[in-house]
């Protein structure tokens, strides 16, 4: 077993340690070994991606051991490491280093500090197992290895019903998408005879399988009907259209959490899912297509709800979805490379906003609705500076991080020249828009304009009336009844600690530099075999040499989106409500996120209750039982109480008596 | 003599307790019962240790001539198909009797007894290689269920002891005269020698179907089901452990070692009725576990929707399918059984069954809620846990036997998903609504906790690590679908028109 073997055991041994002995070993020393694990992690990680990526050296692999042989049926948990895991590994075991360090802080007045670690760590295991993996069954281990972990992080605070609910919300949806995922995983193993990534690679590069195959439905083409169902997997985990009803939900969880699994690290596990089996997609353009449809329609979709949300964290939370719906359209125009290099980028700069809204949040006295924030700059500077620097690298100011890694999807899609890449292009110009605008206005919301904080302290614990019946606001409310509040009597609004400000220096730090340093991710062939295009398929090469409108297009949009948000939270701070007056039913409409949960509690939720319903009572109890069985057992029992008074004493004894005495009997006499 | 051993040293325990302890010792007779049983898994553990992965055939083979009028035989032996499901009853046995230990109050002597002598039975079903010898002790076995129902069961044991007992005893009717029609037909009543027995298609066709009415009400398959959740709500706790743990599998052992080998022709041709129903119970009664307010009711409707899993397993004519499904049904006897000693847990404490009562056992009772949450996500079916690799294999095989099923079954995923989270939150997450968990409750003590840390470790293991488990069936189960794939009746379409 080589060190590489302890990447993953390091945080499951912290986690161990901090959950089952959290209780004897007490809180400071829990903390401490999840983190020194995870430090131990992270410095094999960073050792494993300077051999592997920076180096070149060859990929490592190692298999650990057998974990499922059933007939010509065999997998392994393995560690397999090349350039893609690499990356992988260098963003998520920092980053989750930084963030536990940080929960210090955050968690300070949680008396439940040891389960947090535990889960933390937990959480992190599941992650690098699953970039781990040589094979999709490991990868399916890791993925709903994390989902665990999201249900248990996001039901932390676990005495709050709606916290409850959204984890469960969590669950379930990503079992929607793991559905789809493992009926992928049959699929390649009946037209393979194998999960193993570089066997189904390689047979499926060089053709060897059935160009159809009978679904239910009849012939179907082969890798097509694959990469869809494996992509179902993705849109669960990285809340695409239509299964992404779970993350703005998921943000009952601490902040801590929401920046580690909702923003950095988990939700991007479908974006790695899709550039890991790019082999497979590349050879199927209809399923490259869908992909990238779904990722622009997300971003687009995404970016129209962060632009009216209340609730600092759910603006943020949007603008993930809608970040990996980029993800997934550059991954749509084959520029998995360009996917990969904005999922590193992004990870830094919105675990960095995550982090920097939880500053805010702590200052606030766990207050989240940025209609009771303003005028935080003057009182929490730091803050304010890292916050800045996290919009700026979300928004693509030239320089900072997003500006190279979302410029470079966008010109792919642009240089992909099919329709599909015109219309991502154009939907992703137009969210390009709308996040600058979301961004800013959650800046200026925050940290500008009239100070409401004394208002907020006072009206501190109490839910009041927020004037719409939207769920934020009630949930913003409850938020508050999480922590002890023996910390502050006097309501102050100040910078947090130290435990709080070190990483998202750090972080911000990356935000800067992560577009320098991961560029070459992007320069062709970096990524080597791990991700071979197909013949034609040369979106990102051309990306270089897009017409001088469209390298500049998203800066406009940029300009653009800052400009109205300023209009209208700076310089006009009444006009937003008008507007939402005057459209009030888009308003509304992007309010409710488009209506997707009420849709689906309508056609999924409520029938399936109605229906468990009906089986119950009229299937169960009315037909089976009342007609069927209490027909003939009224007349058995008739006769069995018949036969009781002829007899005294208590049955079993009977019965025992009888069944040797049968026995017995039988024997002698046969 | 190592299976009579272990059939029969329970019994003579039992015996033991009945002439030697009297009823106002009950003390005595539960230790007495622990150790039988004790000894009796420990015995057992050598059937492992000295298991021949290589060979299919039977093994630690007794033959001794019985009713040789009859050419009736005791004749026992075991193999990787059956050999597990010995373990899985001397295991749970002595969790049944130590979870017992402060819950039983009443005539605890005759509780022991029968506990005991339900153990024998049951290992007994699982040797037995003469047909009526396993007849026998498939019958016997139903005496002491009814007992422990009726004697020691909720306020409505007596409704649900004879909803069991009619349901059982019906099918098993049926299944005495396709014994009997076998038996005239092959001249024997040796398990292994009518499995090689040509029997023409259409006696398999009308034996498979008197067979199916005795092992569909034990699994319980839909809609026979209904006696199950009545005969768990009613049944002590230790009751409903060994009901879900080891009953339900006999069963679907019945299917795997009569029907499949004795009647190929019969079980392909029945197999639309057999995945048919399979998934009408997963789906339909996940459907009915989600509107449930009884924790146990729950609890069962989840068994039967997971025992569809299994029979779609079994019948998927695969490795993997097969395999699956037998590591399923003991993945569900372990996690089934586990979580009903968990209610049981709460309803010693709170003496009451209903969801709604409970709520934030957390706050109080925080190892009991993680030892919860980990059956939970093994019934779940959570990778890591053993309910993952059978689910899996099942699914697995299924989807090459038949897509549309591997499909419908895997909905059956997300709404156990879904009912099993949603009880979670109910009875463990949330404030505490009811004074009583306030005042009364207190967590697990070291005796609660020794019972669920050998089915914990098994979650684990088996989640981890099955290939020692998977092992076992390996040979059996390849020859298992060598005999499953012979036509012996002559061309079916042929014989059918």
């Amino acid at each position: 077993m080589s060190q590489y073997a302890y990447i993953p055991l390091l945080p499951l041994l912290g986690s161990l340690t901090a959950g089952l002995l959290g209780r004897l070993i007490g809180v400071r020393l829990s903390q401490l070994a999840t983190i020194l694990c995870m430090i131990g992690a992270s410095l094999l990680a960073i050792q494993a991606f300077w051999q592997v990526a920076v180096q070149g050296g060859p990929v490592i692999h190692e298999v650990l051991f057998k974990w499922i042989i059933s007939g010509d049926f065999a997998v392994n948990f393995a560690i397999y490491i090349d350039k893609i895991t690499a990356v992988m590994l260098v963003v998520v075991a920092p980053i989750a280093t930084l963030i536990h360090i940080y929960s210090i802080g955050y968690m300070e007045e949680d008396p439940h500090n040891p389960r947090f670690f535990s889960y933390l760590s937990l959480f992190t295991f599941a992650m690098l197992m699953l970039v781990l993996g040589d094979n999709f069954l490991q990868l399916f281990f890791g993925w709903e290895g994390v989902g665990l972990a999201s249900y248990l992080l996001i039901g932390f605070w676990f005495k709050k019903e709606s916290a409850c609910n959204a984890a469960i919300k969590a669950f379930l949806v990503n079992r929607v998408g793991d559905f789809g995922f493992a009926l992928g995983i049959f699929t390649i193993f009946m037209v393979f005879g194998t999960l193993d990534y570089a066997e189904v690679f390689q047979m499926a590069q060089a053709g060897q399988y059935p160009q159809t195959i009978d679904f239910i439905w009849g012939q179907v083409p082969t890798i097509t009907a694959i990469c869809l169902m494996l992509f179902i997997g993705a849109m669960g985990k990285s809340a695409q259209l239509g299964l992404h009803t779970w993350l703005p939900d998921a943000m009952e969880g601490p902040t801590p959490v929401s920046a580690l699994i909702h923003a950095a690290t988990m939700v991007t596990a479908g974006v790695f899912m899709v550039c890991r089996a790019s082999p497979l997609f590349e050879l199927s353009d209809t399923a490259l297509a869908v992909v990238t449809l779904v990722g622009a329609g997300t971003a687009f979709m995404a970016a129209t709800i962060g632009m009216v949300q209340n609730d600092i964290k759910k603006v943020i939370a949007y603008s993930t979805c809608s970040q990996l719906g980029y993800m997934f359209f550059g991954a749509g125009v084959s520029a998995y490379a360009a996917s990969m290099f904005h999922l590193m980028t992004h990870a830094f700069f919105k675990a960095l906003l995550f982090l920097g809204a939880g500053a805010v949040i702590m200052a606030m006295h766990h207050e989240q609705d940025m209609r009771k924030m303003g005028g935080l700059a003057k009182k929490i500077p730091i803050t304010y500076t890292l916050m800045m620097v996290g919009t700026l690298a979300l928004t693509g100011f030239p320089g900072l991080a997003g500006y190279f890694s979302k410029d470079a999807i966008l010109e792919s899609a642009y240089a992909a020249h099919t329709p599909t890449g015109m219309l991502a292009f154009t939907m992703g110009i137009m969210a390009a828009f709308m996040t600058t605008f979301y961004s800013f206005r959650l800046v200026f919301m925050t940290f500008h304009g009239t100070p409401h904080d004394q208002k907020a302290g006072a009206d501190h614990g109490h839910g009041e009336d927020h004037g719409h019946a939207h769920a934020a606001a009630a949930h913003a409310a409850a938020a508050h009844d999480d922590h002890g509040h023996g910390g502050h009597g006097s309501h102050e609004v100040r910078e947090p600690s130290w435990f709080v400000r070190f990483p998202n220096m750090v972080l911000a730090i990356g935000a800067v530099l992560a577009g320098w340093v991961g560029s070459p991710l992007v320069h062709e062939g970096w990524f080597g075999a791990a991700m071979p295009l197909a013949e034609g398929h040369d979106a990102l090469a051309n990306a270089h040499h897009v017409p001088f409108v469209v390298k500049w297009l998203p800066f406009g949009m940029f300009l653009a989106g800052l400009t109205l948000a300023w209009l209208l939270y700076v310089k006009n701070p009444g006009t937003p409500a008008r507007i939402a007056a005057r459209l009030s039913s888009l308003y509304n409409f992007l309010l409710n996120a488009w209506y997707f949960d009420k849709l689906y509690d309508k056609i999924f939720v409520q029938p399936a209750k109605c229906i468990g319903d009906g089986l119950w009572k009229t299937g169960d109890a009315t037909i089976i039982d009342k007609y069927l069985v209490e027909g003939v057992g009224a007349a058995v029992l008739r006769i069995a109480q018949w036969f009781r008074g002829m007899q005294t004493g208590y049955i079993y004894h009977y019965a025992f008596a009888m069944l040797i005495g049968v026995m017995v009997l039988v024997t002698f006499y046969v | 003599m190592l299976l009579s051993l272990v059939t029969f040293l329970p019994l003579a325990g039992a015996l033991a307790i009945i002439l030697l302890v009297g009823s106002d010792r009950p003390t005595i007779a539960r230790w007495a019962a622990l150790g039988v049983s004790l000894a009796t898994f420990v015995i057992s553990l050598r059937l492992y240790t000295g298991f021949d992965l290589t060979t299919a055939g039977y093994q630690f083979l007794e033959e001794k001539p019985w009713l040789p009028s009859f050419g009736i035989v005791y004749r026992m032996g075991v193999d990787g198909i059956s050999m597990p499901f010995v373990l899985l009853t001397t295991f749970l046995t002595p969790l049944c009797i130590l979870s017992s230990w402060e819950s039983v109050q009443k005539r605890v002597k005759e509780y022991m007894v029968a506990f005991l002598a339900l153990e024998a039975f049951v290992v007994g079903v699982f040797c037995a290689l003469d047909f009526m010898l396993f007849y026998i002790f498939w019958e016997a076995m139903l005496i002491p269920m009814f007992l422990i129902i009726g004697v020691w069961g909720g306020p409505r044991r007596v409704y649900a002891a004879f909803k069991f007992f009619l349901y059982t005893l019906a099918g098993s009717v049926l299944m005495l005269i396709a014994i009997l029609a076998m038996f005239f037909k092959a001249g024997t009543f040796s398990i292994p020698e009518l499995m090689d027995y040509p029997f023409p298609v259409i006696f398999q066709l009308w034996a498979f179907l008197a067979f199916m009415a005795s092992f569909a009400v034990k699994v319980p398959m839909w809609p026979v089901h209904t006696w199950l959740p009545d005969a768990h709500v009613e049944a002590p706790t230790a009751g409903s452990v060994i009901l879900a743990g080891i009953l339900l599998k006999m069963g679907a052992y019945g299917f795997i070692r009569f029907s499949l080998p004795m009647l190929p022709d019969a079980s392909r041709y029945f197999l639309p009725l057999i995945f048919g129903l399979s998934l009408v119970a997963v789906v339909y009664t996940a459907l009915v576990a989600l509107m449930q307010t009884d924790l146990k009711k729950l609890i069962a409707y989840s068994s039967v929707s997971h025992m569809g899993f299994v029979t779609i397993g079994l019948f998927s004519f695969n490795v993997q399918g097969v395999e699956g499904g037998l590591l399923q049904m003991i993945n569900h006897g372990i996690v089934a059984g586990a979580l009903f000693l968990l209610v049981g847990v709460i309803y010693d404490r709170l003496h009451t069954r209903e969801i709604a009562k409970f709520g934030g056992l957390v706050h109080k009772m925080p190892i009991y809620a993680l030892i919860f949450m980990v059956f939970t996500m093994a019934s779940v079916g959570l990778p890591g846990t053993n309910g993952f690799i059978g689910e899996f294999l099942i699914l697995l095989g299924a989807f090459h036997t038949n897509k549309l099923v591997a499909l419908i079954a895997a909905t059956g995923v997300v709404l156990g998903a879904a009912y099993m989270l949603w009880m979670f939150k109910k009875v463990v997450f949330g404030e505490i609504r009811n004074p009583d968990v306030e005042h009364h409750v207190t967590d697990v003590n070291g005796r609660e906790i020794a019972i669920f840390i050998p089915l914990l470790v098994l979650v684990f293991w088996i989640g981890f690590y099955p290939d020692p488990f998977l092992q076992v069936f390996h040979a059996s189960v390849e020859n298992l679908l060598m005999q499953a794939a012979v036509t012996k009746g002559g061309a079916l379409a042929a014989a059918l028109h």
